[in-house]
């Protein structure tokens, strides 16, 4: 398949691992952004590959893992609600919120539709005038076009049967979250390609100077991933911090103009709670004033109390880089895909999944991950 | 979630409704073949390879560019050498 295959191409990524071995004369720790990146490296055996010298830790972006507990109660009560189809992205619905999963409300008898789209909310929204249709409008800067544009055309054909549970977040104030924690022990950063595609490359510049941190936007496939692991090694090893751009067949400086536009028109930034990490001040989206009758939180004047957090589950410490998977004495016993105690054992995006799916356990011993005594399968 | 897949556009849909908001399009990944929103795209065409984010093309992807990593430990060399030089 064209822009895929050849990116996974064997002697390629044989030469980029050699050249990275070559130039590397000091230990680095990078931080790969987005939970998509992770699993590309651990699923392709690309970390047990890499230079003992260099580290990868696992950032923020996954979606699924930063909604905070609270958000998902809120999208509980409304799937819920007798009148309401409530339409959502397949990954949030093992998400486990303060009782119970989205799943779990299905199966006790709740209407509730995995999308693919949330442009498919509006045909069902047409097909069911008597019911009012919800989409769970979670992700990074990815996901916001289409849930924005989704608004945009239900305002345009007249749906008014249709809001969105927005819980939108952003990857700058992350990183900016991560950079300033005083336990930080992250050299650089490969950014998340997807994210740049709309955005650009703009917002970077700034962090790049202010941390002397190298940011390369990277690409997803293994030849991609390792690409930007050499340029940002490059950097590091001559001292340099810029932003780079390994991703350019697809991110333009300046990002995709028109999206940016269908989210500025939809949202307002906002202060946003993450999962695991706690508040980051204007990390997140809300539907804005303009658009009101499509924000779910008003239309059905949703007031529940605030969620605690699992206090067994360290994924605030694993997307800040602080520790491993491994590294938490529930991974693989108390907390599997199938009843994970936090939000990274879920996701087809969250690193603790990724590990347990595909970490060797010689990879797991190999870097020192004494408390680890479960098996894993390959 | 984040995660967009490249597609090759096959048709691109002259409806009766110009609005560009909805302006769609077919899109083959591999053979598979799905509707697509093609507004945040306007020079992408048919043949062009897009990437698509849940169900919105997001970027037309560059050709000369994508070309670019298979060259670039080659091209890395070439400087290297000048430099030694």
């Amino acid at each position: 398949m064209k822009y895929l295959s050849e990116y996974r191409d064997p002697e390629l990524v044989q030469d980029y691992l050699k050249e990275i071995h070559r130039i590397i004369t000091r230990p680095w720790t990078l931080m790969e952004i987005c939970g998509g990146q992770t699993h590309s490296l651990v699923k392709n055996g690309i970390l047990e590959m890499l230079p003992d010298k260099l580290t990868m830790v696992h950032g923020p972006g996954c979606p699924v893992c930063v909604t905070s507990i609270s958000v998902i109660d809120e999208a509980i009560w409304l799937a819920e609600r007798p009148n309401v189809i409530f339409t959502s992205f397949g990954d949030m619905l093992r998400v486990p919120g303060s009782g119970k999963n989205l799943l779990e409300v299905k199966a006790s008898g709740a209407d509730i539709r995995v999308l693919y789209s949330p442009i498919e909310a509006l045909q069902i929204a047409k097909e069911n005038p008597d019911k009012e249709i919800v989409f769970f409008a979670v992700g990074f800067e990815t996901t916001a076009p289409a849930n924005a544009l989704s608004v945009v055309q239900a305002d345009k054909i007249g749906i008014r049967n249709y809001s969105i549970l927005a819980s939108h977040v952003l990857v700058p104030p992350a990183m900016e979250a991560i950079l300033s924690d005083v336990e930080n022990t992250i050299d650089g950063f490969l950014a998340a390609g997807h994210v740049c595609a709309i955005m650009g490359m703009d917002e970077y510049y700034p962090i790049a100077e202010k941390y002397k941190t190298p940011i390369v936007v990277t690409g997803f496939e293994p030849v991609d991933l390792l690409q930007g692991i050499l340029m940002a090694v490059q950097q590091l090893e001559k001292g340099e911090f810029k932003v780079e751009n390994q991703y350019a067949r697809t991110v333009l400086k300046e990002g995709n103009r028109l999206a940016k536009e269908t989210i500025n028109e939809v949202f307002d930034i906002n202060d946003r709670t993450w999962r695991g990490i706690g508040p980051i001040p204007r990390s997140g989206y809300e539907v804005n004033n303009r658009y009101k009758q499509y924000n779910a939180r008003l239309k059905f004047k949703i007031a529940i109390a605030q969620a605690k957090e699992n206090k067994d589950c360290i994924s605030g410490d694993i997307m800040k880089g602080l520790k491993k998977p491994f590294q938490c004495p529930n991974f693989g016993k108390a907390c599997v895909p199938e009843h994970p105690l936090g939000a990274p054992m879920v996701s087809s995006e969250g690193a603790c999944a990724a590990y347990y799916h595909y970490a060797s356990s010689d990879f797991i011993f190999k870097t020192g991950a004494s408390r680890f005594t479960t098996k894993v399968e390959a | 979630m984040c995660l967009a897949i490249p597609g090759k556009i096959l048709s691109v849909s002259n409806s009766s409704n110009t609005d560009e908001v909805f302006r769609n399009g077919k899109v083959s990944f591999g053979g598979i073949v799905k509707e697509v929103n093609l507004c945040m795209v306007p020079d992408a065409s048919v043949g062009d390879y897009v990437l698509v984010h849940v169900g919105v093309a997001i970027s037309k992807i560059d050709k000369e560019e994508a070309q670019k990593t298979f060259e670039y430990l080659h091209q890395m060399g070439e400087t290297t050498e000048l430099t030694v030089e």
